[in-house]
Protein backbone atom coordinates (compact mmCIF):
# COMPACT_ATOMS: atom_id res chain seq x y z
CA UNK A 1 0.00 0.00 0.00
CA UNK A 2 1.51 3.77 -0.85
CA UNK A 3 2.40 5.91 1.72
CA UNK A 4 -0.33 8.15 1.12
CA UNK A 5 -3.24 5.48 1.31
CA UNK A 6 -1.57 4.57 4.60
CA UNK A 7 -1.70 7.78 6.10
CA UNK A 8 -5.81 8.60 4.86
CA UNK A 9 -6.72 5.45 6.24
CA UNK A 10 -4.99 6.12 9.92
CA UNK A 11 -6.54 9.68 9.49
CA UNK A 12 -9.94 8.05 9.30
CA UNK A 13 -9.47 5.87 12.48
CA UNK A 14 -8.95 9.64 13.82
CA UNK A 15 -11.73 10.69 12.51
CA UNK A 16 -14.08 7.88 13.88
CA UNK A 17 -12.82 8.37 17.38
CA UNK A 18 -13.64 11.65 17.10
CA UNK A 19 -17.12 10.56 16.02
CA UNK A 20 -16.99 8.04 18.91
CA UNK A 21 -16.50 10.99 21.68
CA UNK A 22 -18.97 12.79 20.03
CA UNK A 23 -21.78 10.48 20.48
CA UNK A 24 -21.45 10.80 23.62
CA UNK A 25 -23.29 13.98 24.28
CA UNK A 26 -26.20 12.08 24.50
CA UNK A 27 -27.44 7.96 25.67
CA UNK A 28 -28.81 7.28 22.35
CA UNK A 29 -25.90 8.72 20.53
CA UNK A 30 -23.77 7.47 22.44
CA UNK A 31 -24.16 3.56 21.50
CA UNK A 32 -23.69 4.33 18.10
CA UNK A 33 -20.32 6.28 19.40
CA UNK A 34 -19.29 3.22 20.32
CA UNK A 35 -19.55 1.25 17.10
CA UNK A 36 -17.38 4.25 15.61
CA UNK A 37 -14.89 3.46 17.90
CA UNK A 38 -14.11 0.15 17.39
CA UNK A 39 -14.34 0.49 13.55
CA UNK A 40 -11.79 3.11 14.06
CA UNK A 41 -9.87 1.14 15.73
CA UNK A 42 -10.48 -1.99 13.62
CA UNK A 43 -9.27 0.25 10.72
CA UNK A 44 -5.91 1.02 12.12
CA UNK A 45 -4.85 -2.33 13.20
CA UNK A 46 -6.04 -3.59 9.85
CA UNK A 47 -4.32 -0.85 8.11
CA UNK A 48 -0.75 -1.43 10.40
CA UNK A 49 -0.63 -5.18 9.90
CA UNK A 50 -0.66 -4.57 6.06
CA UNK A 51 2.67 -2.21 6.25
CA UNK A 52 4.17 -3.77 8.75
CA UNK A 53 7.07 -5.89 7.19
CA UNK A 54 6.65 -9.14 8.08
CA UNK A 55 6.02 -12.03 6.19
CA UNK A 56 7.17 -14.15 8.67
CA UNK A 57 4.31 -16.49 10.03
CA UNK A 58 6.26 -17.22 13.11
CA UNK A 59 5.67 -12.67 13.65
CA UNK A 60 1.81 -13.66 12.57
CA UNK A 61 1.34 -16.20 15.04
CA UNK A 62 2.93 -14.04 17.58
CA UNK A 63 0.29 -11.25 16.72
CA UNK A 64 -2.50 -13.47 16.75
CA UNK A 65 -1.82 -14.86 20.12
CA UNK A 66 -1.20 -11.52 21.36
CA UNK A 67 -4.26 -10.51 20.57
CA UNK A 68 -5.79 -13.40 21.97
CA UNK A 69 -4.58 -13.42 25.28
CA UNK A 70 -5.12 -9.71 25.72
CA UNK A 71 -8.71 -10.23 24.02
CA UNK A 72 -9.87 -12.91 25.95
CA UNK A 73 -8.87 -11.24 29.47
CA UNK A 74 -10.29 -7.92 28.57
CA UNK A 75 -14.03 -9.72 27.09
CA UNK A 76 -13.73 -11.57 30.65
CA UNK A 77 -13.11 -8.28 33.06
CA UNK A 78 -15.37 -6.45 31.12
CA UNK A 79 -18.29 -8.90 31.43
CA UNK A 80 -17.57 -9.62 35.14
CA UNK A 81 -16.94 -6.51 36.52
CA UNK A 82 -19.61 -5.20 38.80
CA UNK A 83 -20.42 -1.44 38.65
CA UNK A 84 -19.81 -0.30 41.66
CA UNK A 85 -16.04 -1.31 40.89
CA UNK A 86 -15.66 1.04 37.57
CA UNK A 87 -13.71 3.12 38.87
CA UNK A 88 -11.05 0.60 40.05
CA UNK A 89 -11.31 -0.88 36.87
CA UNK A 90 -10.65 1.99 34.75
CA UNK A 91 -7.71 2.91 36.71
CA UNK A 92 -6.23 -0.60 36.32
CA UNK A 93 -6.73 0.14 31.91
CA UNK A 94 -5.34 3.56 32.37
CA UNK A 95 -2.36 1.69 34.12
CA UNK A 96 -2.30 -0.82 30.90
CA UNK A 97 -2.07 2.04 28.64
CA UNK A 98 0.65 3.63 30.27
CA UNK A 99 2.67 0.57 30.32
CA UNK A 100 2.14 -0.56 26.60
CA UNK A 101 3.61 2.94 25.81
CA UNK A 102 6.51 2.23 27.90
CA UNK A 103 7.31 -0.86 26.25
CA UNK A 104 6.64 0.63 22.38
CA UNK A 105 9.00 3.61 23.49
CA UNK A 106 11.15 0.63 24.47
CA UNK A 107 10.50 -1.14 21.69
CA UNK A 108 11.42 1.61 19.02
CA UNK A 109 14.67 2.41 21.13
CA UNK A 110 15.85 -0.98 20.24
CA UNK A 111 14.50 -1.91 16.81
CA UNK A 112 14.30 1.71 14.88
CA UNK A 113 13.98 0.55 11.44
CA UNK A 114 11.10 -1.32 11.56
CA UNK A 115 9.08 1.70 13.03
CA UNK A 116 10.99 3.59 10.31
CA UNK A 117 12.94 5.99 12.74
CA UNK A 118 16.26 5.42 11.17
CA UNK A 119 18.92 3.00 12.47
CA UNK A 120 20.34 2.63 16.43
CA UNK A 121 22.81 5.14 17.02
CA UNK A 122 21.33 7.43 14.45
CA UNK A 123 18.21 8.61 15.31
CA UNK A 124 16.45 11.95 14.86
CA UNK A 125 16.89 13.80 17.66
CA UNK A 126 13.23 14.96 17.88
CA UNK A 127 11.91 11.54 17.55
CA UNK A 128 14.38 11.04 20.82
CA UNK A 129 12.38 13.77 22.28
CA UNK A 130 9.42 12.35 21.83
CA UNK A 131 10.27 8.59 23.02
CA UNK A 132 11.81 10.35 26.37
CA UNK A 133 8.67 12.17 26.91
CA UNK A 134 6.43 9.45 25.98
CA UNK A 135 7.92 7.22 27.81
CA UNK A 136 8.21 9.01 30.80
CA UNK A 137 4.45 10.07 30.93
CA UNK A 138 3.65 6.65 30.27
CA UNK A 139 5.68 5.46 33.54
CA UNK A 140 3.89 7.80 35.67
CA UNK A 141 0.51 6.94 34.46
CA UNK A 142 1.19 3.50 34.43
CA UNK A 143 2.68 3.53 38.13
CA UNK A 144 -0.30 6.22 39.30
CA UNK A 145 -3.05 4.41 38.15
CA UNK A 146 -1.94 1.36 39.66
CA UNK A 147 -1.31 3.62 43.37
CA UNK A 148 -4.94 4.55 42.52
CA UNK A 149 -6.20 1.55 41.83
CA UNK A 150 -5.26 -0.01 45.35
CA UNK A 151 -6.57 2.73 47.24
CA UNK A 152 -9.99 2.45 45.01
CA UNK A 153 -10.15 -1.59 45.64
CA UNK A 154 -9.62 -1.14 49.43
CA UNK A 155 -5.87 -2.78 48.98
CA UNK A 156 -4.34 0.34 50.93
CA UNK A 157 -5.99 2.80 53.20
CA UNK A 158 -7.49 5.62 51.00
CA UNK A 159 -6.58 8.06 53.71
CA UNK A 160 -3.50 10.60 52.17
CA UNK A 161 0.16 9.66 53.12
CA UNK A 162 2.52 12.30 53.62
CA UNK A 163 5.86 12.68 54.92
CA UNK A 164 8.63 15.38 55.43
CA UNK A 165 10.25 17.24 52.68
CA UNK A 166 7.59 15.21 50.23
CA UNK A 167 7.16 18.07 47.89
CA UNK A 168 11.15 18.84 48.02
CA UNK A 169 11.92 15.23 46.59
CA UNK A 170 9.11 15.37 44.43
CA UNK A 171 10.68 18.64 43.08
CA UNK A 172 14.10 17.67 42.68
CA UNK A 173 12.84 13.84 41.22
CA UNK A 174 10.85 15.85 38.53
CA UNK A 175 14.16 18.14 37.40
CA UNK A 176 16.14 15.04 37.15
CA UNK A 177 13.67 13.76 35.00
CA UNK A 178 13.92 16.68 32.52
CA UNK A 179 17.72 16.15 32.86
CA UNK A 180 17.79 13.06 32.09
CA UNK A 181 15.21 13.60 28.68
CA UNK A 182 17.92 15.80 27.60
CA UNK A 183 20.56 13.76 27.99
CA UNK A 184 18.91 10.45 26.56
CA UNK A 185 17.55 13.19 23.06
CA UNK A 186 21.56 13.90 23.01
CA UNK A 187 23.02 10.80 23.14
CA UNK A 188 20.58 7.87 22.37
CA UNK A 189 21.60 5.89 25.56
CA UNK A 190 19.91 2.43 26.85
CA UNK A 191 21.32 3.38 29.87
CA UNK A 192 19.75 6.97 30.42
CA UNK A 193 16.81 5.53 28.34
CA UNK A 194 16.23 3.13 31.71
CA UNK A 195 17.22 5.17 34.16
CA UNK A 196 14.38 7.50 32.66
CA UNK A 197 11.76 5.28 32.86
CA UNK A 198 12.77 4.02 36.63
CA UNK A 199 12.86 7.51 37.86
CA UNK A 200 9.14 8.06 36.32
CA UNK A 201 8.08 4.91 37.67
CA UNK A 202 8.96 6.22 40.84
CA UNK A 203 7.28 9.80 40.72
CA UNK A 204 4.73 8.19 39.68
CA UNK A 205 3.65 6.34 42.68
CA UNK A 206 5.13 9.16 45.15
CA UNK A 207 2.83 12.05 43.30
CA UNK A 208 -0.53 9.87 43.92
CA UNK A 209 0.21 8.28 47.40
CA UNK A 210 -0.46 11.57 49.48
CA UNK A 211 -4.19 12.69 47.61
CA UNK A 212 -7.16 11.19 49.82
CA UNK A 213 -9.77 8.95 48.48
CA UNK A 214 -12.57 11.23 47.57
CA UNK A 215 -10.21 13.13 45.52
CA UNK A 216 -9.59 10.02 43.56
CA UNK A 217 -12.42 11.51 40.96
CA UNK A 218 -9.47 14.28 40.00
CA UNK A 219 -6.73 11.71 40.26
CA UNK A 220 -8.83 9.27 37.76
CA UNK A 221 -9.17 12.39 35.07
CA UNK A 222 -5.86 13.57 35.91
CA UNK A 223 -4.35 9.89 34.70
CA UNK A 224 -6.99 9.48 31.85
CA UNK A 225 -5.24 12.72 30.13
CA UNK A 226 -1.85 11.60 30.95
CA UNK A 227 -2.65 8.06 29.07
CA UNK A 228 -3.36 10.37 26.45
CA UNK A 229 -0.51 12.96 26.07
CA UNK A 230 1.75 9.44 26.34
CA UNK A 231 -0.14 8.20 23.68
CA UNK A 232 0.33 11.17 21.88
CA UNK A 233 4.08 11.38 22.84
CA UNK A 234 4.15 7.68 21.04
CA UNK A 235 2.09 8.79 18.30
CA UNK A 236 5.01 11.92 17.21
CA UNK A 237 7.51 9.12 17.97
CA UNK A 238 6.01 6.69 14.63
CA UNK A 239 5.01 9.50 13.00
CA UNK A 240 1.37 8.37 13.67
CA UNK A 241 -1.67 10.05 12.67
CA UNK A 242 -4.12 8.25 14.40
CA UNK A 243 -2.11 8.02 17.26
CA UNK A 244 -1.46 11.83 17.51
CA UNK A 245 -5.17 12.55 17.14
CA UNK A 246 -6.60 10.23 19.78
CA UNK A 247 -3.63 10.95 21.82
CA UNK A 248 -5.11 15.05 22.01
CA UNK A 249 -8.26 13.80 22.18
CA UNK A 250 -8.15 11.71 25.22
CA UNK A 251 -5.34 14.38 26.82
CA UNK A 252 -7.87 17.18 26.42
CA UNK A 253 -10.63 14.84 27.66
CA UNK A 254 -9.09 13.94 31.17
CA UNK A 255 -7.91 17.56 31.77
CA UNK A 256 -11.52 18.80 30.97
CA UNK A 257 -12.68 16.52 33.70
CA UNK A 258 -9.77 17.11 35.94
CA UNK A 259 -11.19 20.73 36.01
CA UNK A 260 -15.09 19.78 36.68
CA UNK A 261 -13.83 17.93 39.41
CA UNK A 262 -11.94 20.37 40.72
CA UNK A 263 -14.54 22.91 40.35
CA UNK A 264 -16.90 20.39 41.71
CA UNK A 265 -14.76 21.24 45.11
CA UNK A 266 -13.99 25.03 44.67
CA UNK A 267 -10.63 23.61 44.74
CA UNK A 268 -7.26 24.60 42.46
CA UNK A 269 -5.82 21.51 40.41
CA UNK A 270 -2.39 22.12 42.92
CA UNK A 271 -4.57 21.87 46.07
CA UNK A 272 -5.82 18.47 44.93
CA UNK A 273 -2.31 17.40 43.35
CA UNK A 274 -0.20 18.54 46.47
CA UNK A 275 -2.17 16.40 48.31
CA UNK A 276 -2.75 15.68 52.18
CA UNK A 277 -7.05 16.86 52.04
CA UNK A 278 -8.63 15.21 54.51
CA UNK A 279 -6.30 13.51 56.29
CA UNK A 280 -5.95 13.11 60.01
CA UNK A 281 -3.94 16.22 61.29
CA UNK A 282 -6.29 18.82 59.02
CA UNK A 283 -9.60 17.50 60.03
CA UNK A 284 -11.43 20.75 61.45
CA UNK A 285 -13.65 19.74 64.17
CA UNK A 286 -14.74 22.48 66.30
CA UNK A 287 -18.42 20.97 66.16
CA UNK A 288 -17.81 17.33 67.07
CA UNK A 289 -19.78 17.53 70.25
CA UNK A 290 -20.66 13.73 70.37
CA UNK A 291 -23.71 15.09 73.40
CA UNK A 292 -25.42 17.12 70.76
CA UNK A 293 -29.01 16.01 69.74
CA UNK A 294 -29.99 14.64 66.97
CA UNK A 295 -33.65 13.42 65.74
CA UNK A 296 -33.35 9.82 65.14
CA UNK A 297 -35.99 7.72 63.20
CA UNK A 298 -36.95 4.14 61.98
CA UNK A 299 -37.35 3.25 58.78
CA UNK A 300 -40.93 2.80 59.24
CA UNK A 301 -40.93 6.58 60.21
CA UNK A 302 -39.40 7.09 57.07
CA UNK A 303 -41.34 5.38 54.91
CA UNK A 304 -44.39 6.93 56.65
CA UNK A 305 -42.91 10.55 55.90
CA UNK A 306 -42.05 9.95 52.35
CA UNK A 307 -45.44 8.56 51.37
CA UNK A 308 -47.22 11.18 52.45
CA UNK A 309 -45.26 14.16 50.47
CA UNK A 310 -45.97 15.49 47.29
CA UNK A 311 -42.36 15.56 45.98
CA UNK A 312 -38.66 13.90 47.30
CA UNK A 313 -35.81 14.21 45.65
CA UNK A 314 -33.21 11.80 46.43
CA UNK A 315 -29.27 12.83 46.49
CA UNK A 316 -27.12 9.69 46.34
CA UNK A 317 -23.07 9.87 47.58
CA UNK A 318 -20.10 7.05 47.55
CA UNK A 319 -22.25 5.37 50.84
CA UNK A 320 -24.76 4.45 48.51
CA UNK A 321 -22.11 2.69 45.87
CA UNK A 322 -20.39 1.03 49.20
CA UNK A 323 -23.54 -0.27 50.57
CA UNK A 324 -24.27 -1.62 47.12
CA UNK A 325 -27.55 -0.10 47.62
CA UNK A 326 -28.64 1.19 44.07
CA UNK A 327 -31.28 -1.84 43.42
CA UNK A 328 -33.42 -1.37 47.23
CA UNK A 329 -33.18 2.89 46.23
CA UNK A 330 -34.69 2.09 42.93
CA UNK A 331 -37.63 -0.44 44.65
CA UNK A 332 -38.00 2.43 46.76
CA UNK A 333 -39.09 4.68 44.84
CA UNK A 334 -41.30 2.40 42.38
CA UNK A 335 -43.50 1.85 45.73
CA UNK A 336 -43.21 6.06 46.02
CA UNK A 337 -44.15 6.27 42.71
CA UNK A 338 -47.34 3.96 43.12
CA UNK A 339 -48.47 5.98 45.95
CA UNK A 340 -47.94 8.76 43.84
CA UNK A 341 -45.46 11.00 45.06
CA UNK A 342 -43.42 12.58 42.14
CA UNK A 343 -39.62 11.36 42.73
CA UNK A 344 -36.56 12.81 41.37
CA UNK A 345 -32.41 12.46 42.04
CA UNK A 346 -29.85 14.71 42.12
CA UNK A 347 -26.56 14.56 41.79
CA UNK A 348 -23.49 16.23 42.65
CA UNK A 349 -20.47 16.53 40.32
CA UNK A 350 -17.89 15.07 42.73
CA UNK A 351 -20.26 12.34 44.46
CA UNK A 352 -18.53 8.70 44.00
CA UNK A 353 -15.24 8.28 42.90
CA UNK A 354 -15.25 9.05 39.66
CA UNK A 355 -16.85 11.31 36.90
CA UNK A 356 -20.45 10.13 36.70
CA UNK A 357 -20.07 6.89 39.29
CA UNK A 358 -23.75 7.69 40.42
CA UNK A 359 -25.31 8.33 36.97
CA UNK A 360 -23.86 4.52 35.84
CA UNK A 361 -25.16 2.63 39.19
CA UNK A 362 -28.76 4.65 38.74
CA UNK A 363 -28.79 3.09 35.28
CA UNK A 364 -27.60 -0.06 36.12
CA UNK A 365 -31.25 -0.01 38.91
CA UNK A 366 -32.70 0.80 35.97
CA UNK A 367 -33.27 4.61 37.15
CA UNK A 368 -34.47 6.34 33.78
CA UNK A 369 -32.13 8.57 32.77
CA UNK A 370 -34.48 11.68 32.41
CA UNK A 371 -35.63 11.55 35.80
CA UNK A 372 -31.39 12.11 37.04
CA UNK A 373 -30.32 15.60 36.80
CA UNK A 374 -27.40 17.78 37.85
CA UNK A 375 -26.82 20.04 40.25
CA UNK A 376 -27.36 23.30 38.59
CA UNK A 377 -29.97 22.18 37.13
CA UNK A 378 -31.92 20.32 39.90
CA UNK A 379 -30.84 23.10 43.00
CA UNK A 380 -33.77 25.43 42.44
CA UNK A 381 -36.09 22.74 43.17
CA UNK A 382 -35.58 21.79 46.72
CA UNK A 383 -37.29 25.16 48.25
CA UNK A 384 -40.43 23.38 46.25
CA UNK A 385 -39.44 19.86 47.70
CA UNK A 386 -41.35 18.14 50.49
CA UNK A 387 -38.52 15.42 51.24
CA UNK A 388 -35.04 15.03 50.30
CA UNK A 389 -33.62 11.71 50.93
CA UNK A 390 -29.68 11.76 51.54
CA UNK A 391 -27.93 8.46 51.02
CA UNK A 392 -24.20 8.21 51.84
CA UNK A 393 -24.10 11.69 50.81
CA UNK A 394 -22.39 13.83 53.25
CA UNK A 395 -19.68 17.08 52.34
CA UNK A 396 -21.79 18.24 49.20
CA UNK A 397 -24.98 18.79 51.23
CA UNK A 398 -22.93 20.63 54.32
CA UNK A 399 -24.27 24.43 54.15
CA UNK A 400 -21.45 25.47 56.07
CA UNK A 401 -19.86 25.48 52.57
CA UNK A 402 -22.00 28.94 51.99
CA UNK A 403 -21.70 30.19 55.11
CA UNK A 404 -18.57 29.57 57.42
CA UNK A 405 -15.54 30.59 55.71
CA UNK A 406 -13.47 29.21 57.98
CA UNK A 407 -14.39 25.65 56.58
CA UNK A 408 -12.07 23.66 54.35
CA UNK A 409 -15.04 23.42 52.26
CA UNK A 410 -16.09 26.76 52.30
CA UNK A 411 -16.89 27.72 48.62
CA UNK A 412 -17.90 24.44 47.12
CA UNK A 413 -21.07 24.03 45.60
CA UNK A 414 -23.04 22.41 47.50
CA UNK A 415 -27.38 20.77 46.84
CA UNK A 416 -29.32 22.86 49.07
CA UNK A 417 -30.82 20.02 50.48
CA UNK A 418 -31.62 22.05 53.50
CA UNK A 419 -34.34 24.12 51.78
CA UNK A 420 -36.62 21.49 51.25
CA UNK A 421 -39.20 20.37 54.09
CA UNK A 422 -38.02 17.79 55.42
CA UNK A 423 -33.89 16.04 55.17
CA UNK A 424 -33.43 11.82 56.26
CA UNK A 425 -30.13 11.37 56.07
CA UNK A 426 -28.95 7.50 55.85
CA UNK A 427 -25.61 7.09 57.49
CA UNK A 428 -23.47 4.30 59.38
CA UNK A 429 -22.60 6.67 62.10
CA UNK A 430 -22.44 10.58 63.06
CA UNK A 431 -18.79 10.19 61.70
CA UNK A 432 -17.68 13.62 60.09
CA UNK A 433 -17.54 13.38 56.22
CA UNK A 434 -14.39 13.11 54.10
CA UNK A 435 -13.14 16.86 54.79
CA UNK A 436 -13.61 16.29 58.25
CA UNK A 437 -16.26 19.00 58.91
CA UNK A 438 -19.39 18.29 60.97
CA UNK A 439 -22.22 18.67 59.27
CA UNK A 440 -24.49 21.41 61.02
CA UNK A 441 -27.47 20.24 58.77
CA UNK A 442 -27.72 16.53 60.72
CA UNK A 443 -28.53 19.05 64.10
CA UNK A 444 -31.53 20.91 62.73
CA UNK A 445 -35.36 20.38 63.46
CA UNK A 446 -36.43 19.60 59.99
CA UNK A 447 -33.24 16.70 59.68
CA UNK A 448 -33.66 13.14 60.17
CA UNK A 449 -30.96 10.61 61.39
CA UNK A 450 -31.39 6.99 59.71
CA UNK A 451 -28.65 5.35 61.83
CA UNK A 452 -27.64 1.99 59.53
CA UNK A 453 -26.27 0.22 56.52
CA UNK A 454 -28.09 1.97 53.96
CA UNK A 455 -28.97 -1.13 51.46
CA UNK A 456 -30.57 -2.31 54.73
CA UNK A 457 -32.43 0.68 55.57
CA UNK A 458 -33.86 1.21 52.29
CA UNK A 459 -35.02 -2.79 52.01
CA UNK A 460 -36.34 -2.06 55.59
CA UNK A 461 -38.10 1.01 53.68
CA UNK A 462 -39.53 -0.96 50.98
CA UNK A 463 -41.29 -3.03 53.80
CA UNK A 464 -42.84 -0.87 55.66
CA UNK A 465 -44.42 0.88 52.39
CA UNK B 1 26.58 3.82 -22.01
CA UNK B 2 29.07 1.76 -19.68
CA UNK B 3 28.14 2.20 -16.08
CA UNK B 4 30.72 4.71 -15.36
CA UNK B 5 28.91 7.57 -17.59
CA UNK B 6 25.70 6.88 -16.04
CA UNK B 7 27.10 7.48 -12.79
CA UNK B 8 28.46 10.24 -14.03
CA UNK B 9 25.42 11.42 -15.77
CA UNK B 10 22.85 10.64 -12.44
CA UNK B 11 25.43 12.76 -10.14
CA UNK B 12 25.62 15.70 -12.79
CA UNK B 13 21.96 15.57 -12.88
CA UNK B 14 21.81 15.26 -8.94
CA UNK B 15 24.06 18.36 -8.53
CA UNK B 16 21.84 20.27 -10.98
CA UNK B 17 18.58 19.29 -9.12
CA UNK B 18 19.67 20.41 -5.66
CA UNK B 19 21.60 23.74 -7.10
CA UNK B 20 18.06 24.17 -8.59
CA UNK B 21 16.26 23.47 -5.18
CA UNK B 22 18.38 25.45 -2.99
CA UNK B 23 18.01 28.67 -5.27
CA UNK B 24 14.25 28.22 -5.26
CA UNK B 25 14.50 27.82 -1.76
CA UNK B 26 16.55 30.88 -1.30
CA UNK B 27 14.02 32.55 -3.42
CA UNK B 28 11.24 31.58 -0.79
CA UNK B 29 9.71 29.64 -3.73
CA UNK B 30 10.13 26.41 -2.41
CA UNK B 31 10.75 25.72 1.15
CA UNK B 32 10.86 21.78 2.95
CA UNK B 33 8.63 21.88 5.84
CA UNK B 34 9.50 19.30 8.46
CA UNK B 35 7.57 16.41 9.23
CA UNK B 36 7.14 17.29 12.84
CA UNK B 37 5.53 20.66 11.98
CA UNK B 38 3.30 18.80 9.98
CA UNK B 39 2.74 16.78 13.08
CA UNK B 40 2.43 19.05 15.57
CA UNK B 41 0.00 20.90 13.57
CA UNK B 42 -2.21 17.95 13.54
CA UNK B 43 -1.91 17.48 17.34
CA UNK B 44 -3.09 21.31 18.06
CA UNK B 45 -6.15 21.43 15.65
CA UNK B 46 -6.85 17.87 17.50
CA UNK B 47 -6.94 19.18 21.13
CA UNK B 48 -9.21 22.14 19.97
CA UNK B 49 -11.57 19.65 18.59
CA UNK B 50 -11.15 17.64 21.60
CA UNK B 51 -11.71 20.81 23.76
CA UNK B 52 -15.55 21.30 22.14
CA UNK B 53 -16.06 17.91 21.76
CA UNK B 54 -15.48 16.55 25.10
CA UNK B 55 -17.68 20.18 26.62
CA UNK B 56 -20.61 18.72 24.51
CA UNK B 57 -20.67 15.26 26.42
CA UNK B 58 -23.49 15.13 28.94
CA UNK B 59 -22.12 14.62 32.80
CA UNK B 60 -24.06 11.89 33.19
CA UNK B 61 -21.89 9.96 30.28
CA UNK B 62 -18.89 10.84 31.97
CA UNK B 63 -18.16 7.53 33.35
CA UNK B 64 -18.26 5.92 29.60
CA UNK B 65 -16.61 9.25 28.61
CA UNK B 66 -13.78 7.91 30.61
CA UNK B 67 -14.17 4.30 29.47
CA UNK B 68 -14.29 5.05 25.84
CA UNK B 69 -11.02 7.42 25.63
CA UNK B 70 -9.52 4.28 27.79
CA UNK B 71 -10.52 1.86 24.94
CA UNK B 72 -9.07 4.40 22.21
CA UNK B 73 -6.47 5.20 23.79
CA UNK B 74 -5.37 1.66 23.07
CA UNK B 75 -4.55 2.82 19.40
CA UNK B 76 -0.73 2.24 20.52
CA UNK B 77 -1.21 -1.56 20.08
CA UNK B 78 0.05 0.30 15.76
CA UNK B 79 3.17 0.52 17.53
CA UNK B 80 3.04 -3.03 19.50
CA UNK B 81 1.79 -4.24 16.32
CA UNK B 82 5.11 -2.90 14.47
CA UNK B 83 7.94 -4.09 17.00
CA UNK B 84 6.57 -8.00 17.33
CA UNK B 85 6.81 -7.95 13.60
CA UNK B 86 10.35 -6.10 13.66
CA UNK B 87 12.78 -8.00 11.29
CA UNK B 88 16.60 -8.69 11.84
CA UNK B 89 18.57 -6.80 8.82
CA UNK B 90 22.19 -7.68 9.22
CA UNK B 91 24.28 -4.16 9.62
CA UNK B 92 21.16 -2.31 10.78
CA UNK B 93 20.94 -3.71 14.43
CA UNK B 94 22.09 -6.43 16.97
CA UNK B 95 19.96 -9.81 16.58
CA UNK B 96 19.58 -9.21 20.41
CA UNK B 97 17.95 -5.65 19.82
CA UNK B 98 15.46 -7.16 17.65
CA UNK B 99 14.45 -9.88 19.72
CA UNK B 100 13.99 -7.51 22.82
CA UNK B 101 12.15 -5.40 20.84
CA UNK B 102 10.07 -8.26 19.33
CA UNK B 103 9.14 -9.23 23.62
CA UNK B 104 8.48 -5.73 24.56
CA UNK B 105 6.30 -5.30 21.31
CA UNK B 106 4.18 -8.77 22.37
CA UNK B 107 4.24 -7.62 25.66
CA UNK B 108 2.44 -4.06 24.57
CA UNK B 109 -0.38 -6.17 21.81
CA UNK B 110 -1.28 -8.03 25.19
CA UNK B 111 -1.83 -5.06 27.20
CA UNK B 112 -3.52 -3.39 24.18
CA UNK B 113 -5.78 -5.88 23.43
CA UNK B 114 -7.13 -6.40 26.82
CA UNK B 115 -7.84 -2.81 26.91
CA UNK B 116 -9.38 -2.49 23.64
CA UNK B 117 -11.51 -5.29 24.22
CA UNK B 118 -12.29 -4.90 27.85
CA UNK B 119 -12.79 -0.81 27.57
CA UNK B 120 -14.96 -1.44 24.11
CA UNK B 121 -17.25 -3.88 26.08
CA UNK B 122 -17.63 -2.65 29.29
CA UNK B 123 -18.79 1.26 27.62
CA UNK B 124 -21.10 -1.39 25.86
CA UNK B 125 -22.11 -3.01 28.73
CA UNK B 126 -22.83 1.21 30.40
CA UNK B 127 -24.47 2.54 27.51
CA UNK B 128 -27.01 -0.34 26.80
CA UNK B 129 -28.07 0.13 30.67
CA UNK B 130 -28.99 4.04 30.34
CA UNK B 131 -32.83 4.09 29.52
CA UNK B 132 -35.14 6.75 28.83
CA UNK B 133 -38.83 7.22 31.23
CA UNK B 134 -41.01 4.70 29.42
Amino acid sequence: MSANIVAFLYLVSGVCFILALRGLSNPESARLGNIFGISGMAIAVLTTLTISATTNILDGMLIILGITIGGGIGIYIARKIPMTAMPQLVAAFHSLVGLAAVLVAAAALYAPAAMGIGSPGNMHMSSLVEMGLGVTIGAITFTGSIVAFTKLQGLVSGSPLTFPKQHLINLLIGISLVLMIIAFSLTESHFIFWALTFTALLIGILIIIPIGGADMPVVISMLNSYSGWAAAGIGFTLGNTALIITGALVGSSGAILSYIMCKGMNRSFFNVILGGFGSDNNSVSSDTDENRPVKRGSAEDAAFIMKNAGSVIIVPGYGMAVAQAQHALREMVDELKKAGVSVSYAIHPVAGRMPGHMNVLLAEAQVPYDEVYELEDINSQFSQTDVTFVIGANDVTNPAAKTDPQSPIYGMPILDVERSGTVLFIKRSMASGYAGVQNELFFRDNTMMLFGDAKKMVENIVKSL
Amino acid sequence: MNKESIVNVIDAANVEAITLVSNLEHAGVLDVVDPFMFRLSIFILAIFIGYYVIWSVTPALHTPLMSVTNAISSVIIVGALLSVGANFIPGSAEASDIFYAKTFGFFALILASINIFGGFLVSHRMLAMYKKKV
